[in-house]
């Protein structure tokens, strides 16, 4: 009834321009962070930080990342478990290396990092396309898992072979190492979300966005009106990358506090992020949001339901909650191929004309 | 008949004053493997003219085309714009050049919206750099909105303001034609290239779209060169006429001189029988 466009006259091509057209989206969108920053962190408690928002917030980091490079460029990756390494173990180098340096910049430091490595593995890009790329980026997951597992420097020679968050604090608060308070550590990945949020959401909209957006849909059509493939893709794999290795430094160094890197940055996250991507939607940013939120609640959800409603025994839980999550997944893709970012969308268009559909 | 000189232009039979040459094209040869595609064809576009490029299925105009768009580097020949020899060059350098092209069968970004097509024929006139986009802020923001005014008078002239948010994708196939040569305008180009725009359409959107292009440079004074089938519309339309064969050159000329010139006649045009 009051979400309408009507009667909410633009008068200029800003205003046309802006995030949120619709007045309603748009206070709502003020409403929930306006929650997210100023209620959440005072009724937080572990179990809710731990079990579902920080991991919903880091990867929602990381399929914003992810997103840019296979929703927006339209360039197939499998490494973001590998970039996701890279961005922890330089955080970790970076944490141990300059101890007087704040956590802040090293792990946008860490974002820089990967953004690099990920440029030189976009390299490929350039000749390759498709599942083909999707291989080279499945080398890159291979051979970094590798590398931080053999070449003991990475992990400050330990006999564990772990990397092990030392304690840092942002003005004062202690977010990382075992002090840090769940609501410290939920702010910190919260200011982080909405830094790579609102990045996104601007390049996107912007020119390197529809250059990226020109080389996914028609890449001989993008060159012929003038845009250099060459930039474009490799632009992809930095922005993406760095979103990717900021979402690593947090998964490490704030919500895990001590990594090994097979289990915990292995071939199994890159599925997952990419799985987020496609289940919320690619080409969105809100997508991101919906595939990450998605993943993480639902395992939880499930799991309460089954041992904690209906008293079934933890090892079954978990494998028919491994079950059903498979089956959802399909279920929602062949109900909507294009994820729950156009649900969301439809519902909008639905919404808009109701309820005086004819 | 008009006689077209060296370095002067030539008052064509409407009236209108077409410049001197913007871009020659030299004895170009363009081979693929043993194939000729092209063999040493010379022919010359002048400031403000419309050019047409015709000639039977597989003569060589489309790779004609490609050759001035950049996109296939003729094995001989030299290619001259605006005076200065064009080195080989990759196609996203020859359209900072100022030279944009419509394709033969539609190459527009079907996920994005008519808008956000058009303002891709835009970029090479944004300058702001990566940070100034990441937080929108200043440069950015102002280049955004210049550039939307542009394309907005762009959206205005070819009357498609109506199907500005509607992604490219769910369009009928002559609006989307439209919308491609709206991408090449909106670059402001000294040369629009139009790989036969009225390939498909039907009597009234064959009208629209020569009105259109008449319009376009008549209003902006761009040079353009088009290949088409139609032989109404190609005589009506332009200035000048390359006629193609078997990838040489069989005529050049005003459309009257064209269609009295028994190669062209022979080879493509044909004849009445009684």
């Amino acid at each position: 009834m009051f979400y309408r466009e009507a009667g909410d006259f633009k008068t200029s091509y800003r205003d046309d321009g802006q995030t949120f057209p619709i007045k309603l989206d748009r206070w709502g969108y003020y409403a929930i962070l306006a929650v997210a920053i100023f209620v959440v962190p005072f009724v937080i408690n572990d179990y809710w930080a731990s079990a579902i928002l920080l991991p919903f917030l880091i990867y929602a980091i990381a399929s914003i990342g992810l997103n840019i490079l296979v929703g927006y460029a339209g360039q197939v990756s499998l490494g973001t478990g590998g970039f996701m390494a890279v961005g922890a173990y330089s955080v970790y180098k970076l944490m141990t290396s300059f101890p007087e340096v704040s956590v802040i910049i090293h792990i946008l430091l860490a974002g820089v990092i990967t953004a690099l490595v990920g440029i030189a593995f976009g390299l490929p890009s350039l000749r390759i396309k498709g599942f083909y790329l999707a291989v080279a980026t499945l080398a890159a997951q291979f051979f970094l898992v590798w590398l931080f597992n053999k070449v003991p420097w990475f992990y400050n020679y330990s006999a564990s072979g772990q990397i092990t968050s030392p304690q840092r604090t942002v003005l004062g608060w202690a977010v990382t190492g075992s002090a840090a308070s769940p609501a410290a550590k939920y702010l910190i990945c919260l200011a982080f979300v909405i830094f790579a949020a609102w990045v996104a959401r601007n390049l996107t909209r912007g020119m390197i966005g529809r250059k990226w957006m020109a080389i996914r849909d028609m890449d001989i059509a993008a060159e012929i009106i003038g845009v250099n493939p060459l930039s474009a893709k490799l632009s992809a794999f930095g922005v993406s990358s760095f979103f990717v290795g900021i979402a690593g430094a947090l998964l490490f160094a704030v919500y895990l506090g001590a990594a090994e890197v097979t289990e915990a940055f292995g071939i199994n996250k890159s599925f997952l992020v990419l799985f987020m991507v496609i289940i919320g939607g690619l080409g969105s940013i809100f997508g991101s949001f919906a595939g990450a939120a998605f993943l993480v609640i639902l395992p939880v959800f499930l799991k309460n339901l089954l041992v904690g409603g209906f008293g079934w025994p933890t090892d079954l839980a978990a494998h028919i909650e491994l079950m059903i999550v498979g089956a959802l997944i399909i279920f929602f893709l062949i109900v909507e191929p294009h994820g729950l970012a156009r649900l969301w969308r439809l519902v909008k268009e639905k919404l808009r004309l109701w309820p005086f559909p004819h | 008949m008009t006689q077209v000189q060296a370095n002067e232009g030539y008052i064509t039979a409407d009236g209108r004053q077409i410049g001197g040459v913007v871009m020659d094209l030299r004895d170009i040869t363009l081979r693929f493997g043993g194939v000729e595609a092209i063999k040493k064809i010379s022919f010359d576009i002048r400031q403000g003219e419309i050019r047409a490029i015709i000639g039977p299925n597989g003569a060589g105009k489309s790779s004609m085309l490609n050759v001035i768009s950049g996109f296939y580097v003729p094995q001989e020949g030299e290619v001259w714009f605006k005076g200065e020899k064009r080195g080989p060059m990759k196609p996203y350098e020859v359209a900072r050049l100022g030279i944009a092209r419509t394709f033969q069968n539609i190459a527009l970004f079907d996920g994005m919206t008519v808008l956000d097509n058009i303002m891709t024929g835009r970029l090479n006139k944004m300058t702001s750099g990566f940070f100034s986009q990441a937080i929108w802020w200043g440069r950015a923001e102002r280049e955004e909105i210049a550039n939307r005014e542009q394309v907005e008078k762009i959206i205005d002239f070819l009357e498609i303001q109506n199907i500005r948010k509607t992604p490219v994708g769910r369009l009928p196939y002559g609006l989307k034609k439209r919308v491609e040569l709206a991408r090449a305008l909106a670059a402001e180009p000294q040369i629009l290239l139009l790989d036969e725009p009225m390939a498909g359409m039907n009597v009234e959107e064959k009208e629209d779209m020569s009105r259109f292009i008449l319009d376009v440079n008549d209003e902006f004074g761009t040079t353009i060169a088009l290949i088409e089938h139609d032989m109404g519309v190609v005589m009506d339309l332009s200035d000048r006429v390359v006629v193609m064969d078997y990838g040489r050159k069989i005529g050049d000329g005003t459309p009257d001189e064209v269609r009295n010139n028994q190669e062209v006649i022979d080879a493509y045009l044909g004849v009445a029988h009684d």
